[in-house]
């Protein structure tokens, strides 16, 4: 297999360059809280035991990561291909101005995740959070997926505060009834049809084959798409002066 | 009509001894102002859409016309002046927030016009530089602390990445969207010509402009728009903009109307969509946050490329500035508050900020003070208009000044305020194609290089006058400033002394 980079060894420029070195494909143990691991890379798969620090996989670029443990604040800030696995929870920003790859989380996300994701022709990034999320999730969403499965949320709602604020672009599904979640009147939000499940059958595919889940039974609830509500967009009225 | 009317600014006057209806001005005119009236045979105007852009005048083969301030104003006084007035019949018929473009026209103080410099008499010569040869390179970025050697005593000569400026001028941030591809071609051209920098602006990269790459300075924006691994990696710098001098504290917001081919393309946006930049970035709450931001740029280049990061001059600059050096940031941009923009509120543009010349003395002072002014480079930009103003910045403290309003100006800008309408008629703030053409790249970059030029030569007879041969001596040399006019703290904030002392 590939080469084993243990952290404590290194600082975070370190890491990267053994990363580097080892072409991409390497497994880092003993991460403890080491920030900016495979920024902007490109090819290879890196398996990470322990808890990356802040901006895992920052501008990645094609790489996959898998965390076994769970990840700190902004994974994936301006993401634009790839692929990153997070067995536990992450913190908050995640996949901030995302624009292409995807996130799958199995456990929860902090504040803001999924905020300015974006999406561009062939690019459509995906953020799948299999817990619960804190809030102003989607804040200026332009485009791309965000899921959110509320599993093992604790009896926490499935997003708190804010959710889509500033929303203009993407959809955002959240497998709850949504009935105590205040919305922003800059988006719409309403009951998922099987055509709009339809349109996350594969991501959801994916999301379980990685993580051993049910999908039948991941699919056997309430789902609410959220998107933005073109009659009232989200702009400020101007008077040329 | 009516309550609603508000009467135009502007009058076109056209001398019809000299008007051969040539229709070249109706031709010329995006707004539509003029018109060719077959019965009469006879050009007439509609001067309610005149934004008083020139172009119509520079272009007239028989110089026929000429574009006057109407003096029909509404009754004024000292208090009530009649823009006042007018923006309120603006809100009052619109419900709509006041929009603008360039930099404040107001009648704000202009320090760099109360500072005089120093020259040589007598007791110490001044030097000729068409004789003697004079330095305006400079270095921006990281300066190590001490001479390091090694073992064997030789140096140790592992700087940080730097910046080299064949002179202490740089173009400053524009987008690909609030100005056009030739406008930004012009740029480009001219950088790599002179041997300078010019920045992209948070709009992406036209990918026919990465082979300009060693003279571009790529920008990072709360919106991310077209940044990539790629795209960082084209730059010589990477520019992290948290704040514009023309609007601090307010992000930005590129209609999807402008969103359209290549700068849909450039930004990686569909079509239509609009462009909102964030005010803030919010993944940054605080230093250690810019910090981490500066780091992720740097890990995703290797640490090749200085980072600068770019902010409004606002009231606490001094200590922002100290906190930017400690995040790692290579270099500081500050961003006066004279400073031009494509588009803003109105009320932002002329109330928030403060001068450039205040924050740039200030900050110089407070990282001296901490002993940790050579761990960044300051670049200043906000209204610097020629090469005296440079020369000035440099012994306040500047390493470097960022112009964009004289370098539009130099590709044929006229002032005229309307670059949000989308409409420029000189081919600059415009995405029509059949406007974007009037802007001939090739001109356009010769035309910044005489400027630049020019300005290098002045700069280098101004520093001759003092009997300095290079700008790293001029830096923060503030005893060759006098002020006039000031106020004692105005002086103590300059940390100059009044003319005569």
């Amino acid at each position: 297999m590939s080469t084993t980079i243990i952290a404590s060894k290194y600082d975070h420029a370190g890491i990267n360059r053994k990363i580097r070195e080892a072409g991409g494909d390497c497994e880092i143990t003993g991460c403890l809280g080491e920030r900016f691991i495979a920024a902007g890379l490109e090819s290879g798969h890196i398996e990470i035991d322990g808890t990356p620090g802040n901006a895992l996989g920052a501008y990645l670029n094609g790489a996959r990561i898998t965390v076994h443990g769970s990840a700190q604040d902004a994974v994936g800030d301006t993401m634009n291909d790839g692929e990153i696995i997070v067995h536990g929870s992450i913190g908050d920003a995640a996949g901030y101005a995302m624009r292409g790859g995807r996130i799958f989380v199995r456990g929860s996300a902090g504040y803001r995740a999924g905020i300015h994701m974006k999406e561009y022709r062939e690019k459509r990034p995906v953020l799948v959070i299999g817990g619960v999320c804190g809030s102003f999730l989607g804040e200026y969403q332009a485009g791309g997926i965000i899921i959110v499965l509320g599993l093992n949320g604790g009896g926490k709602p499935i997003v708190s505060n804010f959710p889509g604020t500033g929303m203009h672009g993407g959809m955002m599904f959240l497998r709850s009834d949504c009935a105590d979640i205040r919305f922003p009147k800059e988006v719409k939000a309403r009951r998922a049809t099987r055509g709009d499940l339809a349109k996350i059958d594969g991501i959801l595919d994916d999301y379980c084959a990685v993580f051993g889940l049910d999908k039948a039974e991941i699919l056997d609830a309430d789902y609410t798409v959220v998107v933005p509500d073109s009659s009232n967009p989200y702009k400020q009225m101007y008077v040329a002066n | 009509m009516g309550i609603e009317f508000i009467y135009p600014e502007f009058e076109v006057v056209r001398n019809p001894a000299r008007c051969i209806a040539c229709r070249v001005c109706e031709r010329q005119c995006s707004n539509e102002v003029h018109s060719y009236d077959p019965d009469e045979g006879v050009m007439i105007s509609d001067e309610s859409k005149c934004v008083n852009c020139q172009r119509c005048v520079s272009l007239c083969p028989t110089r026929a016309l000429k574009i006057v301030k109407s003096d029909c104003v509404p009754r004024e006084n000292a208090n009530w002046q009649a823009d006042t007035i007018r923006e309120i019949y603006k809100q009052a018929n619109s419900g709509g927030v006041l929009l603008s473009s360039m930099g404040t026209p107001k009648p704000m103080p202009v320090y760099w016009d109360k500072i005089l410099i120093n020259a040589s008499q007598v007791t110490n010569p001044s030097i000729d530089p068409l004789r003697e040869p004079m330095e305006t390179r400079v270095f921006l970025g990281k300066k190590p602390r001490k001479i390091k050697r090694d073992e064997n005593g030789r140096l140790i000569t592992d700087l940080d990445p730097q910046l080299e400026l064949s002179m202490p001028v740089m173009f400053s941030a524009m987008s690909y969207g609030s100005i056009s591809y030739n406008a930004h071609k012009s740029l480009a051209e001219a950088a790599s010509k002179l041997g300078i920098y010019y920045n992209t602006g948070e709009g992406g990269l036209h990918e026919d402009f990465y082979v300009y790459g060693q003279n571009t300075i790529v920008q990072v924006a709360s919106g991310r728009f077209g940044v990539h691994a790629g795209y960082l990696d084209a730059g010589a710098a990477i520019e992290i903009k948290m704040g514009q001098g023309a609007k601090p504290g307010i992000g930005g917001h590129l209609p999807g109307t402008k969103i359209v081919g290549d700068v849909s393309r450039t930004r990686m946006i569909p079509e239509g969509s609009d462009a909102i930049s964030p005010a803030p970035h919010h993944d940054i709450y605080s230093i250690e946050d810019l910090r981490q931001l500066v780091y992720s740029l740097k890990e995703a280049t290797q640490y090749k490329k200085p980072v600068i990061v770019k902010v409004a001059a606002v009231h606490n600059i001094a200590a922002i500035a100290s906190g930017i050096a400690r995040s790692g940031a290579d270099i500081i941009a500050i961003d006066g508050f004279r400073g031009g923009t494509g588009a803003a509120p109105t009320r932002i543009r002329d109330n928030v900020g403060i001068p450039i010349e205040l924050a740039l003395a200030a900050c110089d002072t407070r990282l001296r003070e901490e002993g940790i002014r050579n761990d960044v480079s300051l670049v200043v930009g906000g209204s610097i208009r020629s090469a005296s103003d440079v020369v000035k910045a440099i012994a306040l403290g500047a390493d470097a000044c960022y112009i964009a309003t004289a370098a539009l100006l130099a590709l044929g800008c006229h002032l005229c305020r309307t670059c949000h309408t989308g409409l420029c008629n000189w081919g600059i703030a415009t995405q029509r194609p059949e406007l974007v053409k009037r802007l001939n790249p090739e001109v356009g970059a010769s035309r910044l290089v005489n400027l630049m030029t020019a300005w290098r030569h002045e700069i280098k007879e101004l520093l001759g006058g003092m009997g300095i041969n290079s700008i790293e001596a001029l830096r923060g040399n503030r005893l060759m400033l006098r002020g006039i006019n000031m106020t004692e703290k105005e002086l103590e904030i300059l940390g100059i002394s009044h003319a005569g002392e």
